[in-house]
């Protein structure tokens, strides 16, 4: 029985995720920035799945705060599973410069900034799983997107850099990017159904990631493939084209 | 805004709406606040248009266990929380839900907006008959909790009050010890009418029993149907092999209906053939035999989105109650919709006993559900069922309705004023309102 660390535990995403590790037997400790909303999922998963179950505070943008958070955590965790991120309006966010920043704190710095300590504990102890919950949207940078998909591109060159050095540790890392996936942060988009993921099919997907060491998912198979087209236009097209 | 077309499981009918979830309270507290008007929604499973509206605010992601006693059976939930994921966690702990509808895949939320009976109601009652106290938000955004005790006035007219007095939020509400996860279940032929009714009086001690009707059957087999009753088995009833792990789950398994079919694959052929194949499957005048509890309770769950049979149209589900002596009632309804051969995939007919809330569906008599798809003339017809139910001294559930007249539903509910007073108390503008409330002239 492993204990797994779900940072981010309040977006729906994550408490797909914490079910799904939970349901395989493994503790569960939950972290978030408003501990208080956890306190509902902490007696779910501890009825329904009768592991342990505890909550952490911890904001992702908090960069000072986090080697004591990672400090208070007992036990240490062996799978460590990073779904923090945050989206807003990219021309919006273009004008307003703490929204930017916000974004890419969200998303990348804070990320960078956790996973750096938790990456030295694994490192030390040879052993460990780290799962970071990046985008498609980091691919390809798009207008209507291109803040958001460039802090999570910073993300996903972080986590396969990551993985690089952490081989020879014997510690995993996982990089997940899921396409469209129906949550709250997409709640307002039409999204296309066929494309589009429910929380659950990520949550599997992790969970296979982890046990089956896989090092990048796509959560539905051909967002590879669209994205290895997207990736293959010419700029000369691309910048010319409403995306 | 995420304006979409949303029904519920009648297909019938489409609503334009904005339909929000939440998560935390504090969120749902800032929907309530911005929100002109809306009405709360869990899984859809209702068949016509209770929760639908200009404004929905689902409950789907409201979802968590909260607590469990496990010695004395008490559960504490969210009310997005479904039936079948319920069952997951207290089937092993040898508990079972107190009261269930033919589906599990409703939210507890609907579960007492609609006071929802199962196959025991003469037995134990509704759903509400099992709450021990639940909590609201209303629609001033305040929250309140209630109980037959607390605020007793809001609490019965919550309990099949379909969401127009608040959204409920946390239900706490006792179950059902069960020994094994399975059922002694007995299925007995009725060649008629009468004889079913007969049967269903001498087995009325049964704590399950419910019976399907071939109610296109003409002449001397009119009404000719299959009882079926039902125990929650005990550890010696079980064979052998089942013995050693008496509180196992059933193993999921469903198959998806592929897609919307044409309604003429429902004509009257079809369920002819449908209802001899069930009928044939019973040769023996009786079969007694153990099942697991998900096809005794759930036979129609295997089929996942089956209403899609029924096609683009969709359909509409007939569900009225009539007092015990009304037998002729029955026949009457039997004869008409047999006449007119507008096909009903299923019939079902339940008792219930005794039930005297204000608004909640059932109330000592015979229960008896029919779907129609939905096409020219249906509602005219109905239109004259409602008079026959009527005259009998019966009423439709609301939970099922899509098409009733305000009229049927004063003549039918006759503490209705009483019901509108408690509403008007906590919603008094009618922020809270769907377009079945508005149809019914309960918030207009
Ligand atoms: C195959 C099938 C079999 C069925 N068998 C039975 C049966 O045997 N007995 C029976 O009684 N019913 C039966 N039903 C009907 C079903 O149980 C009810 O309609 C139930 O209310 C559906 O719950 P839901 O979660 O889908 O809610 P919805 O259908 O979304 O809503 C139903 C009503 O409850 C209200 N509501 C939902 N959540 C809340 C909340 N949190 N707070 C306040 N109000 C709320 C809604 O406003 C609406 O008025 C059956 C339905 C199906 C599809």
């Amino acid at each position: 029985m492993s204990t797994v660390l779900i940072l981010g535990a309040t977006s729906d995403m994550a408490v797909a995720i914490a079910r799904k590790m939970a349901a395989k037997g493994n503790n569960i400790q939950l972290a978030a920035r408003n501990a208080g909303r956890l306190q509902a999922l902490q007696s779910d998963i501890s009825i329904r799945y009768g592991v342990n179950c505890a909550i952490y505070e911890f904001d992702a943008t908090d960069f000072a705060t986090h080697s004591s958070f990672y400090l208070s955590l007992s036990p240490k965790p062996d799978i460590v599973i990073c779904v923090f991120g945050y989206m807003s309006d990219t021309l919006a966010a273009s004008k307003n410069w703490e929204e930017s920043l916000k974004i890419i704190n969200s998303n990348y710095t804070g990320a960078v900034s956790v996973l750096n300590i938790v990456a030295e504990d694994f490192a030390e102890r040879n052993s460990g799983t780290i799962v970071g919950i990046s985008s498609v949207a980091g691919e390809r940078g798009r207008q209507s997107n291109y803040i958001y998909g460039s802090a999570k591109a910073g993300f996903t060159a972080y986590l396969s850099g990551l993985r690089n050095r952490l081989y020879k540790h014997k510690v995993h890392v996982v990089s997940v990017l899921p396409g469209f996936v129906n949550t709250k942060m997409t709640a307002e988009l039409k999204l296309p159904p066929l494309l589009t993921a429910d929380t659950e099919q990520v949550a599997a997907a992790v969970e296979k990631a982890i046990g089956k060491k896989q090092n990048v998912v796509y959560v539905k198979w051909f967002w590879k493939w669209i994205m290895m087209i997207i990736k293959s236009i010419p700029e000369n097209i691309f910048k010319k084209k409403n995306l | 805004m995420a304006q979409k077309n949303i029904a519920n499981w009648g297909n019938y009918p489409v609503v334009e709406s904005n339909e929000r979830s939440f998560s935390f309270d504090e969120q749902l507290e800032q929907l309530v606040e911005e929100s002109i008007h809306f009405i709360p929604r869990g899984n859809g499973r209702c068949y016509g248009d209770a929760s639908l509206g200009e404004e929905t605010i689902s409950t789907l992601k409201y979802d968590k266990v909260l607590s469990f006693d496990t010695v004395n059976g008490i559960l504490e939930c969210q009310s997005g929380l479904t039936l079948d994921k319920i069952l997951e966690i207290i089937v092993p702990k040898g508990w079972f839900l107190p009261v269930t509808p033919g589906t599990k895949f409703i939210t507890v939320g609907g579960a007492v907006g609609s006071d929802v009976h199962g196959k025991n109601h003469h037995v134990d009652g509704s759903f509400s008959n099992h709450i021990i106290e639940m909590q609201l938000i209303l629609a001033d955004s305040s929250t309140i909790v209630c109980s037959p005790e607390k605020n007793a006035d809001l609490f019965e007219a919550t309990c099949g009050g379909m969401g127009l007095t608040g959204l409920i939020t946390k239900v706490k509400f006792r179950l059902k010890k069960i020994e094994t996860s399975y059922i002694k279940q007995k299925q007995i032929k009725a060649e008629s009418l009468d004889d079913i009714i007969r049967l269903f009086e001498e087995y009325k001690h049964s704590t399950y029993s419910v019976a399907w009707i071939d109610c296109l059957k003409k002449g001397q087999h009119f009404g000719r149907s299959i009882l079926i009753l039902g125990e929650h088995a005990k550890l010696e009833d079980l064979p052998e092999k089942l013995k050693s792990d008496p509180l196992k789950l059933p193993a999921k398994k469903s198959i998806p209906f592929p897609i919307n079919l044409p309604s003429w694959v429902l004509n009257s052929l079809t369920v002819k053939l449908f209802n001899f194949l069930y009928y044939g499957k019973n040769f023996k005048k009786e079969i007694n035999n153990v099942v697991s509890y998900e096809p005794f309770f759930y036979p129609l769950d295997a089929i996942l989105n089956w209403n899609r049979g029924y096609g683009k149209k969709g359909f509409v589900q007939y569900q009225f109650v009539l007092p015990l002596e009304a037998k002729q009632g029955l026949v009457e309804i039997l004869q008409r919709i047999s006449n007119k051969g507008l096909g009903s995939f299923l019939a079902v007919l339940k008792v219930f006993g005794r039930q005297d809330s204000i608004i909640s569906f059932p109330k000592e008599g015979y229960t008896l559900a029919l779907d129609f798809p939905v096409r020219k003339g249906l509602f005219e017809f109905l239109d004259e069922l409602d008079q026959v139910v009527l005259q009998y001294g019966g009423r439709l559930y609301m939970s099922k309705d899509a098409r009733m007249k305000p009229e049927v539903l004063r003549a039918g509910y006759p503490k209705l004023s009483e019901f509108r007073k408690i509403v008007n108390k906590y919603n008094p503008t009618n922020k809270i309102r769907s377009v079945q409330s508005d149809r019914l002239e309960l918030t207009t």
